[in-house]
């Protein structure tokens, strides 16, 4: 299958920090890669990275055969992303209708939802009145990916998207994105809740301390789920080849 | 029909203004109290006040103005928001150019309101073509806000913006400064021609609206 982005031994350094070393990784068109590991493994540095803001130390990244990381996305990529970080990149003093109007209007040359259809699709009512600023944050979050769905982005880049819901708004979510995949985006997206993304991912992605720990491939079947290892850094199977 | 993306830029800066008035109510604070201060400091005859109240009035705009540019990124980059500006196709120089125009109205809007004041508290009455005032005020304000606009992107990243921003700012601005004090000071004072002051106002703010505009791309997306 084709890949979308290429990781070419890329690495990342704050200063002295490492927070990617030497990753190498193709993600393939139309699957949901779920990106795993603890607190400071890389999965945001890797995740903006792929998004271009951030500029890889060595190797290269390219996105829809494009090199990236100029400081932005590639110019004529940047309609075809959706970036979705931890804060929720809205305006607190604007309602959500009022937000989305305001960045649909940056995406006219290109079909996009209206912020109704948006903000229905994530569950909140876009008749609220209320101010961004007056939210709760998993209100917040849903408005944030509102926010990315507007633009029907072909790569969907989810940094902690289920954060800070209830248990139904995160199940809600979770259906949506599985709902995004099944439509053929490809979704990449990071986690600390495992048991949660586990159902919609084709891929289970561990990072650990900014290297990959372990790479899994979940096949469904009639019966239920098969997980197959392509790496695993414990074992030193080098197969990422398989990717 | 499609509004330009400068505008819709600056409709959502004017809308979130007057939601929150932070702007509006700093700048009106700081240029208030150079206003009065100076007007009992002074106790200013007619002709004393022609003197002192076109760099008062300067000083007034210009505080008042980087009390404002000191916000104008910060809520950009709340809830990293500039990170949506980066993803998205909008041209960068749009989003610059709505956020100069949104101030320059807010500065506008105070100059207005400071008027009236100075003609009260400095017993003001031109001598020159008053109607140049409507040149020379307005070039000297964009020539401001051009490159305060600019800078205070410049500095965005940086832990001490709000004292890097004069820092960087004043010295450049000093010519156009200048040039705005003695045109506004001629135009009062109606004993010189202020029209050479007006053309290097101009001229400054033609060459620095198009070096801002022609740079603005690479302060976007420069790395965090």
């Amino acid at each position: 299958m084709a890949s979308l982005v290429e990781l070419d031994k890329v690495s990342k350094l704050y200063g002295s920090f490492v927070a990617l070393r030497t990753i190498s990784l193709q993600f393939e068109r139309g699957r949901c890669y779920v990106l795993l590991g603890e607190n400071g493994a890389g999965k945001s540095t890797l995740l903006r990275m792929i998004a271009g803001l951030l500029r890889p130390t060595y190797g290269s990244v390219r996105v829809f055969l494009r090199q990236s990381g100029d400081g932005g996305p590639p110019a004529d990529a940047r309609d075809r992303i959706g970036y979705m970080s931890h804060a929720p990149m809205l305006y607190d003093e604007l309602s959500a209708a009022e937000n989305l109007r305001y960045f649909a209007s940056l995406y006219r040359e290109q079909p996009c939802l209206t912020p109704a259809e948006a903000l229905q699709a994530v569950g909140l009512d876009p008749a609220l009145p209320r101010p961004v600023g007056q939210y709760s944050q998993g209100m917040r979050q849903r408005t944030s990916l509102a926010r990315v769905l507007l633009a029907q982005p072909e790569l969907l880049l989810l940094d902690e998207p289920f954060s800070n819901m209830d248990a139904a708004s995160a199940q809600q979510m979770l259906a949506l994105v599985g709902r995004l995949r099944g439509e053929g985006k490809t979704v990449i997206l990071t986690t600390h809740q495992r048991e949660l993304a586990e159902p919609i991912a084709d891929f289970l992605l561990t990072l650990q301390a900014g290297s990959v720990a372990s790479l899994v491939e979940r096949q469904s079947y009639a019966g239920g789920m098969n997980e197959r290892t392509l790496f695993d850094s414990v074992a030193q199977d080098d197969s990422l080849k398989y990717l | 029909m499609k509004r330009p993306y400068f505008w819709v830029h600056l409709a959502k800066d004017l809308r979130i203004e007057w939601r929150s008035r932070d702007a509006i109510n700093s700048m009106l604070f700081f240029a208030l109290l150079v206003v009065v201060i100076f007007s009992l400091a002074f106790d200013p005859t007619r002709s004393f006040a022609r003197q002192i109240s076109a760099p008062v009035l300067c000083v007034a705009i210009l505080f008042a103005a980087v009390s404002a540019l000191n916000q104008t990124w910060a809520r950009e980059l709340r809830h990293n928001v500039l990170d949506a500006h980066r993803m998205s196709p909008s041209p960068a120089g749009a989003l610059f150019l709505g956020k100069v125009l949104a101030n320059f109205l807010f500065v506008s809007v105070i100059e207005l309101i400071l008027a009236p004041l100075f003609v009260i508290f400095y017993n003001l009455h031109a001598l020159g073509n008053v109607w140049l005032l409507l040149l020379a005020v307005p070039l000297g304000t964009w020539s401001i806000l051009i490159n305060g606009t600019f800078f205070a992107a410049l500095s965005i990243r940086s832990r001490n913006r709000e004292l890097l921003l004069p820092l960087i700012l004043f010295p450049i601005f000093m010519p156009a400064l200048l040039a705005m004090v003695l045109a506004i000071a001629a135009i009062l004072s109606g004993e010189s021609d202020p029209s050479l002051w007006i053309k290097v106002l101009l001229s400054y703010d033609v060459i620095f609206t198009t070096i801002s505009l022609l740079l603005f791309d690479t302060i976007l997306y420069a790395e965090d």
